[in-house]
């Protein structure tokens, strides 16, 4: 039998495809959050030491896996347009560098947010809370290389070698701010001792990583849906669609 | 092979000669941003020399920085950068010698001009040795993993600002231990560890960065 692997590597027939996907990883993202978030806010126990406050990691953690997981994807779309000249791979990953800046800012926001009742403070320079930081800086890089490139194709590869330099950093500069870290020791306080998690909040903290893993794949295709369109303006399939439409 | 990469060198040097204010201008964006620390801050020297390390190596980051924009620029325009790709030379190996005239021109002034600023923080001397040491070892994996972004944002409108943008985050770990290298020895520790590990960041980028580098005009100039 004969398998055709990359038909669904040409934007006339992904869009189709993605526009019939985006629902079901839509609805799957909606299901996931309502049981995560019931498992978290009613379910879980109260934490006690960190009382009611600890409730943000429902959100806090998955963001911050997010944000980790979508740098590496994209980085992997980005190599993989680079390598087999794809144009859908390099549309993937710049569909996916605003979802994961995003993630990026939701996990220090929601840090700092719970930092403040627990440490006592807004801020700290933590390695976890400083890697991630540039973590976001890398993806506003990215986003605004492509974004001030004209020529779109010169712009996927440009971002795709961005993307690529950045994924072999991203260990030395975790490893780096870690060291300074712990050189700089005494207004840090470390997470490392944290109690033992309950099943249930475990339970609830996977709950919503599913569910922020669906709306990624859902958001990821609605844009790469869009820029498909916009890149393929002048193509036959994108006028008849657009007739058809009107 | 050589005989092309010498002949690169010896032209960006010879170019950076003729136009001596270039030079000129990055090496007084260095001694005027690190002499505005001590204007905010007060003249402590207490207080002076425990941010000297830091403020030296952002001033010395932020100088070499300034600089990248015409790394490619002018060979951009001349069209000297396209007969570079089309030569027979690899031109990952010719971008070496381009990094290296940039470092000679940008990053070795700095180096020999941080131990006079130091003295103005009042670093001891011993700390002076080691910042000479640790800018030796730390400035060319600036020059080339600046190249990396000075290579992408190649005629791309705004350049200045988005070079720093792309290359700022990747310098970090080249100013963490450039920096911990002078504050371990002010605190009468061993600088060596910090020391050997920006050997290994420059090693890595003389590796990789001009590969990077030359994918990166590849894909500017087409």
């Amino acid at each position: 039998m004969h398998i055709n692997w990359f038909k669904y590597s040409s934007p006339q027939t992904f869009y189709p495809l993605a526009g019939k996907m985006i629902p079901w990883f839509a609805w799957l993202a909606v299901v996931f959050a309502i049981a995560g978030l019931y498992i978290g806010f009613a379910i879980a126990p109260t934490d006690f030491q960190q009382g009611e406050a600890y409730r943000i990691i429902f959100l806090h953690v998955p963001a911050a896996w997010m944000s980790m997981v979508i740098y590496i994807v994209m980085a992997g779309w980005a190599a993989l347009g680079l390598v087999l000249n794809a144009r859908l791979s390099a549309m993937m990953a710049q569909a996916l560098a605003p979802t994961g800046a995003i993630f990026t800012f939701i996990a220090l926001v929601t840090g700092s947010l719970w930092g403040k009742p627990m440490w006592g403070t807004w801020w700290v320079w933590d390695a976890r809370l400083t890697s991630e930081l540039i973590l976001l800086f890398l993806y506003l890089g990215f986003i605004a290389l492509q974004s001030s490139i004209d020529d779109a194709r010169r712009a996927d590869r440009a971002g795709a070698l961005l993307a690529l330099v950045g994924v072999v950093n991203v260990p030395i500069i975790y490893f780096s701010v870690k060291w300074w870290n712990t050189l700089h020791q005494g207004s840090t306080i470390s997470m490392g001792a944290a109690p033992k998690m309950v099943t249930t909040m475990l339970t609830g903290m996977l709950l919503m990583a599913l569910a922020f893993w669906m709306y990624t794949i859902a958001v990821a295709l609605m844009r790469v849906r869009c820029i498909i369109l916009e890149r393929e303006r002048s193509a036959e399939w994108v006028k008849q669609l657009s007739g058809a439409d009107l | 092979m050589n005989n092309a990469w010498i002949t690169v060198l010896r032209r960006d040097l010879l170019l950076a000669l003729r136009r001596r204010s270039d030079v000129a201008t990055t090496l007084f964006f260095f001694l005027i941003v690190s002499s505005l620390f001590p204007l905010g801050i007060g003249p402590e020297p207490a207080v002076l020399s425990s941010i000297a390390p830091g403020v030296l190596w952002v001033a010395a980051l932020l100088a070499g920085m300034l600089s990248l924009t015409r790394l490619f620029a002018t060979d951009y325009v001349d069209g000297s950068l396209e007969q570079m790709i089309l030569s027979p030379q690899p031109l990952a190996f010719l971008v070496t010698a381009k990094i290296l005239a940039h470092w000679i021109v940008c990053g070795l002034p700095v180096v020999l001009l941080a131990p006079v600023i130091g003295l103005q923080y009042a670093l001891p001397n011993d700390a002076l040795l080691v910042l000479v040491l640790a800018l030796l070892l730390g400035t060319p994996a600036l020059s080339l993993i600046g190249a990396i972004g000075a290579a992408l944002t190649l005629g791309v409108r705004g350049s200045g600002l988005l070079i720093a943008l792309l290359v700022l985050p990747l310098y970090i770990p080249v100013l963490i231990f450039g920096a911990g290298a002078v504050a371990a020895s002010q605190h009468g520790m061993s600088a060596q560890a910090h020391l050997s590990l920006l050997a290994a960041c420059s090693l890595l980028s003389i590796v990789l960065a001009p590969m990077a580098t030359a994918a990166a005009l590849r894909i500017s100039v087409e």
